[in-house]
């Protein structure tokens, strides 16, 4: 058992989840410092999205510790984790579908801005919300698709609004789940750039596939093998560990030259 | 204004004094203020007084509906309840206990029925979908079992009556001539509407339709989607509460049913005939439901199968409601191609009513033969006698209902064509101007 730091922007102590008898996340320790950039790897059920779904508050944890910033916000409603700085994307694009892509963006403003259940305030007097907005949408480049429904944007463009809803709100903390998934090769470089602007100097963590995006995005790599952070180090450390070529790496980065990438 | 100007724009400028929304909420007003003047009749009076108060109720029901994916079974308690406490109100005032201008009753009426939106509302809002609906299924129940078991307070059977010509006249206005009350009612209806909108337009409003539209996602942009919920349950109460303590001035009496789940029923579908997916959708219905319990009601002895009828095609065909045929309309003209449809529309309406003739005769033969069998086998339809027991008017009868259903599904085969080829046009057309 370790002790937490109150210094690390994300900090998991021996955390544990179950779903019924099955244990999905079995003890995972991981200390991410404020402003690093961190992708999470391992292969398909090694439980990335499950340690996504329990540090942003939508499983329960069944033991251990997941801390924000040293306060414990294991057990937390998502929007109070939410409330605390920390937000997230999801895999499958979730996004406000009846809404345009001007208001999606606009709701995730509101409540970081201050203005809670306000019923007694216009949304177009809202100067600074509105501001905020239209800088959100310049930077994920949808300022041109404001007025169109989010049901009827293409795939690129709702991976983008998903993008942007999550930072938009301005949490220090960002979760990207498998941000570039779906997407072909010249699509994905383009949003590798986007996701390192949007997230310029905050603490990222995200879930990846693809190897490219992950050495070009993070300055350290988490190797999660089942239930397990068995590698925390910089990119270069962990592709010469051994017990990770073992596990993991070794067959994935055979896979891909054998691809010809 | 050129592309490039809009390029260069800095920030996205918005329009408060939007002039076509001045011109709409005028003509609301208007119409309010004129219709008595126009519809001068005791019973078109007494009609828009009751359409004044279901707008607001349609409105505020659909406050949860179309804004925020809230199915109430059992919305009639709020407005039921309202119309209760106001009703008790307006008898104390008549005892001399309490000095409440009549005029302010109906607000009466409103925290009556915010209060039971905040103690209900609690519990129903904490679950969403279909628990949600259940719930308020559950508690309408409830409050319907209460009304027959406490009868001091719902007055049993026959209701509570009560005096609304009470207090000393303000200007002159006492309410005792329908024309006052429906001003009353008409001033209510436009600030309630007036308020309503303006709700949607706030944050709260907003998160609503958010929660609508994904709830999950709701909760991690800082937002409890159970506490939204909640509050917009509660404004909903108070305008909810509001048409009922209007109600209760306006018949000067109080019945258990206007908590019972028939009037919930009605709220509902008049608002979805309406349109629930926009704003102004449940005013229409409100009129349509006045329209249909007044009117139809007096016509025919069937005029519950034959909204039953309505309510069917509307699901399957128009779920959007009548509000969305309107606005999918509006579109077409605003790209100008509404002229195109006017033969295919003329062909669907005379085909559509031939076969609605023959559908009519015939629900009206089987009423007839399960009501009114003592008064002999003839009826008048239309003009028209029938014979309920001959069989020349019932082959007849499906001899019309046919032709027109053959002839309908012809000219909505063709309309169906025509209308898929200008959606894409527009459709086209968007692309090309955006294009630019």
């Amino acid at each position: 058992m370790t002790t937490p730091h109150s210094e690390c922007a994300v900090e998991l102590i021996d955390l544990r989840k179950s779903f019924g008898k099955t244990e999905i996340i079995r003890g995972a320790n991981l200390r991410v410092l404020p402003g690093e950039r961190v992708a999470i790897i391992g292969p398909n059920g090694a439980g990335k999205s499950t340690l996504f779904n329990l540090i942003s508050g939508r499983f329960e944890a069944t033991s251990g510790e997941i801390r924000l910033r040293g306060e414990r916000i294991d057990g937390m409603a998502p929007f109070e984790i939410n409330r605390r700085g920390l937000a997230r994307s999801f895999q499958v694009s979730n996004l406000f579908t009846r809404l345009n892509v001007f208001e999606n963006i606009r709701c995730a403003v509101l409540w970081s801005m201050g203005y809670r259940y306000s019923f007694w305030k216009f949304l177009a007097d809202l100067d600074d919300a509105n501001e905020r907005t239209e800088q959100v949408l310049e930077m994920i480049k949808l300022d041109k698709k404001r007025e169109v429904m989010a049901m009827n944007l293409t795939y690129a463009e709702q991976r983008a609004l998903e993008i942007g809803i999550t930072i938009a709100g301005g949490a220090e903390v960002v979760l990207l789940d498998e941000p570039t998934a779906g997407m072909s090769r010249s699509e994905t470089k383009r949003f590798i750039k986007l996701i390192r602007d949007v997230t310029e100097g905050k603490t990222l963590l995200t879930v990846e596939h693809d190897m490219g995006v992950v050495f070009g995005l993070a300055d350290k790599i988490a190797v999660l093998v089942y239930g397990e952070v068995i590698a925390f180090d910089v990119p270069e450390a962990v592709r010469a560990n051994q017990r990770v070529q073992e596990a993991y790496l070794g067959s994935v980065l055979a896979d891909q030259q054998a691809a010809g990438h | 204004m050129t592309t490039a100007d809009i390029a260069m724009k800095p920030v996205y400028r918005f329009q408060p004094y939007n002039v076509g929304r001045w011109v709409v909420w005028s003509a609301y007003a208007l119409i309010l203020a004129v219709a008595p003047i126009v519809f001068q009749s005791s019973l078109a009076l007494t009609m828009l007084s009751q359409i004044g108060v279901a707008i607001i109720a349609c409105l505020a029901f659909n406050m949860l509906l179309g804004q925020g994916g809230m199915l109430s079974f059992g919305h009639a308690v709020y407005s039921g309840l309202g119309s209760f406490f106001a009703i008790h109100t307006l008898n104390l005032v008549s005892k001399g206990e309490w000095a409440v201008p009549v005029s302010l009753i109906p607000l009466v009426g409103g925290l009556a029925g915010m209060g039971v939106a905040v103690l209900l509302g609690y519990v129903t809002t904490k679950k969403a979908g279909t628990p949600f609906a259940m719930i308020t299924l559950g508690i309408g129940e409830l409050v319907w079992a209460m009304s027959l078991m406490f009868p001091e307070f719902f007055g049993g059977e026959g209701g509570v009556s009560g005096n609304r010509v009470v207090g000393k006249p303000v200007l002159g206005i006492t309410f005792g001539p329908q024309i006052q009350l429906y001003y009353l009612i008409a001033i209510y209806t436009f600030v309630c509407t007036g308020l309503m909108f303006a709700y949607t337009r706030t944050p709260l409003g907003r998160m609503l339709n958010a929660v609508r539209d994904n709830p999950e996602r709701v909760e991690f942009v800082g937002y409890s989607t159970q506490r939204v919920r909640y509050l917009s349950f509660i404004a909903s109460g108070l305008f909810m509460g509001i048409a009922g303590g209007l109600s209760a001035l306006n018949f000067e009496i109080v019945t258990s049913e206007t908590v019972g789940a028939a009037r919930s029923g009605a709220y509902l579908l008049f608002t979805f005939l309406g349109g629930a997916t926009f704003f102004f959708g449940p005013i229409i219905g409100a009129v349509l439901m006045i329209v249909a319990v007044v009117l139809l009601s007096e016509l025919t002895k069937a005029w519950l199968l034959y909204l039953g009828l309505i309510f069917l095609f509307m699901v399957m065909y128009a779920p959007g409601g009548i509000a969305s045929l309107i606005m999918m309309n509006l579109r077409v003209a605003a790209f100008g191609k509404l002229r195109r449809l006017w033969t295919s529309y003329l062909a669907l309406g005379a085909t559509a009513l031939v076969m609605l003739v023959g559908a009519a005769a015939i629900i009206e033969m089987v009423y007839h033969l399960q009501l009114n069998v003592g008064l002999g086998p003839e009826l008048k339809f239309m003009g028209l006698t029938l014979n309920s027991q001959g069989l020349d008017s019932w082959f007849g009868c499906a001899f019309v209902l046919f032709t027109g259903l053959g002839m309908f599904e012809l000219s909505r085969r063709q309309f169906a064509q025509e209308w898929g080829e200008i959606q894409g046009e527009i459709e086209r057309e968007i692309k090309r101007r955006e294009a630019l």
